[in-house]
């Protein structure tokens, strides 16, 4: 069972270059912050490391930070009982990160959520397409610039109601 | 909803005036109809639970005649209990459709009147009026069983009022 | 005896009855409007893929078969069974006893041929000739067609007017 702080000294000691960021010491979410380009070295040393053993792909997380995107990866090892999260960023005009389908199963339905609600491109993804939303929805929900739709398939999206604001608009939240 | 494509060829019902013989023809077919109405489950959220409990031995809706049937073609009443999503509209409309005459649709839960809870959101239908003609609202989030039945027998006032020899 | 037939011919007449009355009815007074979108075939609100008529496995009518072949043999020997009844014990009564028993015996060598055969056999096996065992066994999910699931695959969400 390795803490935190020796997990992301051993990725340091291993990809010297492709670390950006770590925040380890004294955090309730322990990451580290890594290229985009060596994602998949990154995460194949995780899973074979003997003392790391990643196992298992707890979660797959798309942030809109503004002008980048970041995915999160959350992962477990039940072998050594220790978890870790990796974030990668990726710029907004071309979201594409490669994917970890084979390298954790789990990743496949993770990947095509965060796909649908994100507009994040998996390169490399056996079979990437909406999961959640119907297939012909145009748009991705879950962006911080999303335009709710008027109607979709006939049906619309509003009540008769006028006094009801149109859901999407900022004065309701600020 | 789309015209019929085939003429409608019901035989007696609609055609009688409203006079106490047909009154009272029309009572005894209310009657038949509105203690065997067989519900098409069709829970699609938490209210679903409270569904399965309303069918369940406390709150009994077996003793009201009312058995569930998975299936549109057996059943008369398509109970709608839960959040209607845009991707699960249309297949609500086709199993609506599918129901043979008479029919009827209740609207359970506070998401199937008016999209409840999940007004504000990108994929909720905001009442599944929207999609199909509803009979009957229960309000509650999620209604207890006892207020699932008051609906049920709701519907059955309204099924004893309602003309099917008679011209209407 | 005569009153006897009476009796099941009152009953079945008023079985006739009752069923006629019931489709009547029905036909008179239940609402009668068939539309496209009604018609189409149920398959839970999408719009159905394919046809439904798919190939079936063999071995139902391997099954179906052996079970009409024993089933006439139960009918045969039923009436049988009333009639030696009445001669029980008697010479007639062994000759009757011995009749059935090599009707019987002649069907029992036919269920053991299949059963040697291994037609019985749900989960059947082959053997290849270098020794290996494969199993040749029809799931229900080769009865989907390519064709088929190349269609789900790739159907959009569309089909039907609303």
């Amino acid at each position: 069972m390795a803490n935190p702080e020796e997990i992301a000294k051993a990725l340091e000691t291993e990809f010297k270059d492709a670390v950006l960021d770590s925040n380890v010491k004294n955090s309730k979410f322990p990451h580290v912050v890594v290229e985009v380009s060596r994602l998949n070295d990154i995460c194949k040393f995780l899973l074979n490391d003997d003392h790391m053993a990643f196992d298992f792909l707890s979660a797959i997380a798309g942030v809109d930070k503004g002008d980048e995107f970041e995915v999160v990866y959350i992962i477990h090892s039940y072998l050594r009982n220790h978890s870790f999260a990796i974030k990668t960023r990726v710029p907004r005009s071309g979201p594409r990160v490669p994917s970890v389908c084979d390298l954790w199963a789990a990743a496949n339905w993770h990947e095509r959520e965060t796909y649908d609600l994100m507009g994040i491109i998996f390169e490399g993804h056996p079979d990437l397409r909406r999961i959640l939303l119907p297939q012909d929805w145009e748009g991705h929900p879950l962006r911080k610039d999303y335009k709710y739709p008027k109607s979709y398939d006939g049906i619309e999206l509003r009540r008769d109601d006028d006094n009801w604001p149109d859901p999407g608009d900022k004065e309701l939240y600020e | 909803m789309k015209k019929p494509d085939i003429e409608l060829k019901e035989i007696l019902p609609g055609r009688f005036p409203d006079n106490v013989a047909f009154a009272k023809a029309d009572d005894f077919i209310n009657w038949n109809r509105k203690n065997s109405l067989w519900w098409m489950l069709f829970a699609l959220a938490c209210c679903g639970i409270e569904l399965m409990q309303a069918g369940g031995p406390r709150a009994d809706l077996d003793r009201f005649g009312a058995v569930f049937r998975a299936t549109p073609r057996q059943s008369d009443l398509m109970i709608v209990a839960g959040t209607l999503t845009l991707k699960m509209a249309r297949r609500l409309r086709m199993l609506y459709e599918q129901m043979a005459e008479p029919r009827w649709v209740i609207a359970m839960g506070s998401c199937a009147n008016c999209g409840g809870l999940f007004q504000l959101s990108y994929s909720v239908v905001r009442g599944v009026d929207k999609v199909v003609p509803v009979d009957v609202y229960v309000p509650g989030c999620p209604p207890r069983p006892e207020a699932l039945t008051e609906g049920i027998r709701e519907l059955q006032r309204k099924i004893e009022k309602s003309k099917v020899l008679r011209k209407a | 005896m005569l009153f006897n037939f009476a009796t099941v011919g009152i009953f079945l007449i008023l079985a006739y009855l009752f069923v006629f009355a019931a489709l009547v009815t029905s036909r008179l007074v239940a609402p009668h409007n068939p539309y496209r979108e009604k018609l189409t075939t149920y398959e839970c609100g999408e719009s159905p893929i394919g046809s439904s008529w798919i190939r079936f496995n063999n071995r139902f009518y391997i099954i179906a078969l052996a079970f009409l072949l024993f089933d006439v043999e139960v009918v045969f020997i039923l009436p049988c069974a009333v009639v030696f009844r009445q001669h029980a014990g008697s010479l007639t009564g062994w000759f009757i006893f011995g009749e059935i028993l090599f009707f019987v015996l002649i069907l029992i060598v036919g269920l053991a041929y299949m059963w040697v055969k291994k037609d019985l056999d749900w989960v059947k096996t082959t053997r290849e000739s270098d020794g290996e065992v494969s199993e040749t066994v029809s799931v229900e999910g080769e009865a989907i067609e390519p064709k088929t699931r190349a269609l789900l695959e790739t159907t959009p969400e569309k089909e039907c007017a609303p």
